[in-house]
């Protein structure tokens, strides 16, 4: 199945994409709950197209308030990196996984051994928000030598030199940050997100995702009429933290799933 | 090491030449040796290379420069005098200076660097100024440059250093800013940094993010060691006027580090022995590890995981888990000794200072003489001249002192 071009998740993600699917990919932070793995199958059940687990960091500069608490609780709760790789290893889930963390983690482990555990556990992709392109390597390297794959972000901000860049750099698709701000909810969809994906999907047949600031499912039916799909974080990590338990968990995300459906 | 008499006159210039270019320009990527860099997320590449040229158009433009000197001296109180230390030298058998930053404007080297930032913030069109602190500081030293310069004005501060902290909090309050406190993480000043950073991802259009220590994505730590560096060249030019010529030792605290890069930057190139003095509990080069936080790579406390630790001393300005890259760098080459002190070696040397000069210095500044107080007649050979930074004022800390000595 997998192409000789495209890592594991670009592969399924154009392959869902010929199908004429829209995209979609929840995100989860890793040790928030006792029970977040049990979430992660929830997601996958309900028809996600991929999921991001979130390693938690001390300081997510890139997250706000709702994600910043996830991480905290997971911290508390002692959740380290290799605890969630060696439960992530025993999933067996058809959707490819993507980690999303902050590069210290990454560094403090080194590049190799980083992109070689996510591999052994089955990650397929990585999201680092503060590795922007000009500080890539030698991230990138090894992680391609370990068959991970990087997504890159684009910004409203983003040049146009740049925006090409990223989009020829990127792996698995192009995250495109749908405002200026940080991840949370936000009560309408922002109009950058949807000039962005359209001049992201105007320079590259990636798949393009929307993320950050998608809330609900009208911000996300809105958001896939430019984009391939969007990144569901805040709005189902509040779920969890108002203690929501797998059933919930897949109905959000099965309602979620059938609403892009029908676009 | 540098400065041995025993070294071969060929090895000793080239010495020097190596040192003269220290402390100049880092790499086009913002890099000293390994470390530096820009990591922060995408949306604010374009703030930080925003910043990057002006910041190099105005350094290399005399009018702004003269701007930002006038400044310093019409409002700042600059140039600050350097004291020659009669009883305590006595005491010690060293020759002892100070460089009196904490007679500059607000009590502290802080305001060197606002007025910079707010000049700079100014002519980018900039109308918003935001800040983190932790003491606080920093924090009024920006609302003092945001009064002074029109700009509005928000500091974050955590919510641990705000209880701690109220009298600063009222003051800035007093001269217009508004005051956030910041409730996630350790609620101190890593954290406060985070939600300055994360208010910026979304306001840089209309906002200048004045960070208050050599640290940061690039152009931050060199920009701010640049407006600091007249510390160093006043003290150069002070120490030749008092016929001590290059003190035989140059030392300063070191928490993010900001008045001692500027110290040293005035004396990177001579043979000085340069030191820096961490707090014990807030040591990153001396007990931290290389790591990447708040936009660029350098030494900070962590745990095994890559998760930052809290630092813990006696002196708020010092409890910054991490260092300014670029003391990272100059530790690696060996150019600056990086010394710890504890909470008890500051709070004698505090006292002794008052007692002996009639002087109350900042519990940060006095780590840099804690470390003197020890080392005189030891690392420090009998009859050195020493210059010691002298970064603020110890009135903000006699509250604090006051319940310690109970």
């Amino acid at each position: 199945m997998i192409s000789k071009n495209f890592g594991r998740l670009e592969t399924h993600l154009r392959d869902q994409r010929s199908k004429g699917k829209k995209l979609l990919v929840p995100y989860i932070t890793a040790g928030m709950t006792p029970q977040w793995l049990e979430l992660v199958v929830a997601i996958a059940q309900a028809g996600a197209d991929a999921i991001e687990i979130g390693l938690p960091f001390s300081d997510p500069v890139m997250d706000g308030p709702i994600i910043q608490k996830s991480s905290s609780i997971a911290l508390e709760r002692g959740t380290t990196t290799d605890q969630v790789l060696e439960s992530l290893a025993k999933l067996e889930l058809e959707i490819p996984l993507i980690v999303m963390t902050y590069y210290n983690l990454v560094f403090r482990k080194g590049d190799h051994s980083f992109s070689s555990a996510l591999s052994k556990s089955g990650v397929s992709a990585a999201i680092i928000p503060d590795l922007p392109l000009d500080e890539i390597e030698p991230w990138a390297q090894a992680a391609s030598e370990n068959n991970i794959e990087t997504i890159l972000l684009v910004a409203p901000s983003t040049n146009e030199q740049r925006l090409q860049d990223i989009c020829s750099q990127s792996r698995g698709f192009i995250y495109a940050v749908g405002l200026l701000g940080v991840t949370g909810l936000r009560k309408n969809l922002s109009e950058t997100a949807l000039e962005l994906s359209k001049k992201v999907k105007s320079v590259t047949d990636k798949p393009v995702l929307v993320g950050v600031g998608i809330s609900n499912l009208d911000q996300a039916k809105k958001a896939c009429q430019q984009a391939d799909g969007v990144i569901v974080g805040s709005s189902l990590v509040q779920k969890v933290l108002n203690g929501a338990g797998e059933e919930e968990v897949f109905d959000f995300i099965h309602q979620m799933r059938k609403g892009i459906d029908l676009i | 090491m540098i400065g041995k008499k025993n070294l071969g006159e060929m090895e000793q210039k080239i010495t020097q030449q190596k040192n003269a270019s220290l402390m100049a320009r880092p790499t086009e990527e913002g890099r000293f040796g390994d470390f530096g860099g820009r990591f922060v997320p995408e949306s604010l590449i374009p703030a930080c290379k925003e910043l990057e040229e002006a910041f190099i158009d105005a350094w290399s433009d005399e009018s702004f420069k003269d701007r930002y000197h006038q400044i310093l001296s019409q409002y700042g109180g600059r140039p600050t005098p350097v004291t020659t230390c009669e009883q305590l030298s006595k005491v010690l058998g060293v020759k002892v200076m100070l460089k009196r930053e904490d007679l500059a404007h607000t009590g502290s080297h802080k305001i060197n660097n606002v007025i910079g930032q707010g000049l700079l913030a100014q002519r980018m069109g900039k109308t918003r100024f935001i800040a983190e602190t932790g003491a606080g500081q920093h924090g009024v030293a920006t609302a003092t440059a945001a009064a002074l310069l029109g700009l509005e004005c928000v500091v974050y501060m955590g919510s641990k250093d705000t209880r701690r902290q109220e009298l600063n909090v009222f003051r800035m309050e007093l001269l217009g800013a508004k005051v956030e406190s910041v409730e996630s993480g350790s609620k101190t000043l890593k954290d406060a940094i985070n939600e300055a950073m994360r208010d910026w991802v979304a306001s840089f259009d209309s906002t200048h993010y004045c960070i208050g220590s050599v640290m940061g994505p690039h152009p931050y730590p060199w920009m701010v060691r640049e407006f600091q560096r007249v510390i160093g060249d006043e003290a150069r030019a002070q120490s030749v006027e008092l016929g001590i010529g290059v003190p035989d030792f140059v030392i300063a605290c070191v928490g993010g580090g900001s008045n001692a890069a500027g110290t040293f930057a005035g004396f990177v190139d001579t043979e000085a022995n340069l030191v820096g003095v961490e707090a014990y509990g807030g040591a990153a080069i001396g007990q931290g590890s290389p790591g990447v936080v708040h936009g660029s790579k350098s030494v900070l406390l962590q745990d095994n995981d890559g998760q930052v630790t809290e630092a813990n001393s006696i002196s708020a300005g010092l409890d910054y888990p991490g260092v300014g890259p670029e003391h990272a760098f100059l530790n690696s080459i060996g150019r600056v000794k990086y010394e710890q002190v504890n909470d008890q070696e500051v709070l004698e040397a505090f006292q002794l200072l008052a007692r002996t000069e009639g002087i109350i210095p900042a519990l940060e500044s006095a780590h840099a003489l804690a470390y003197v107080v020890r080392e005189a007649g030891k690392q420090i050979p009998t009859s050195s001249t020493v210059l010691i930074t002298l970064s603020g004022r110890g009135d903000k800390d006699v509250a604090q002192v006051r319940e310690l000595l109970k």
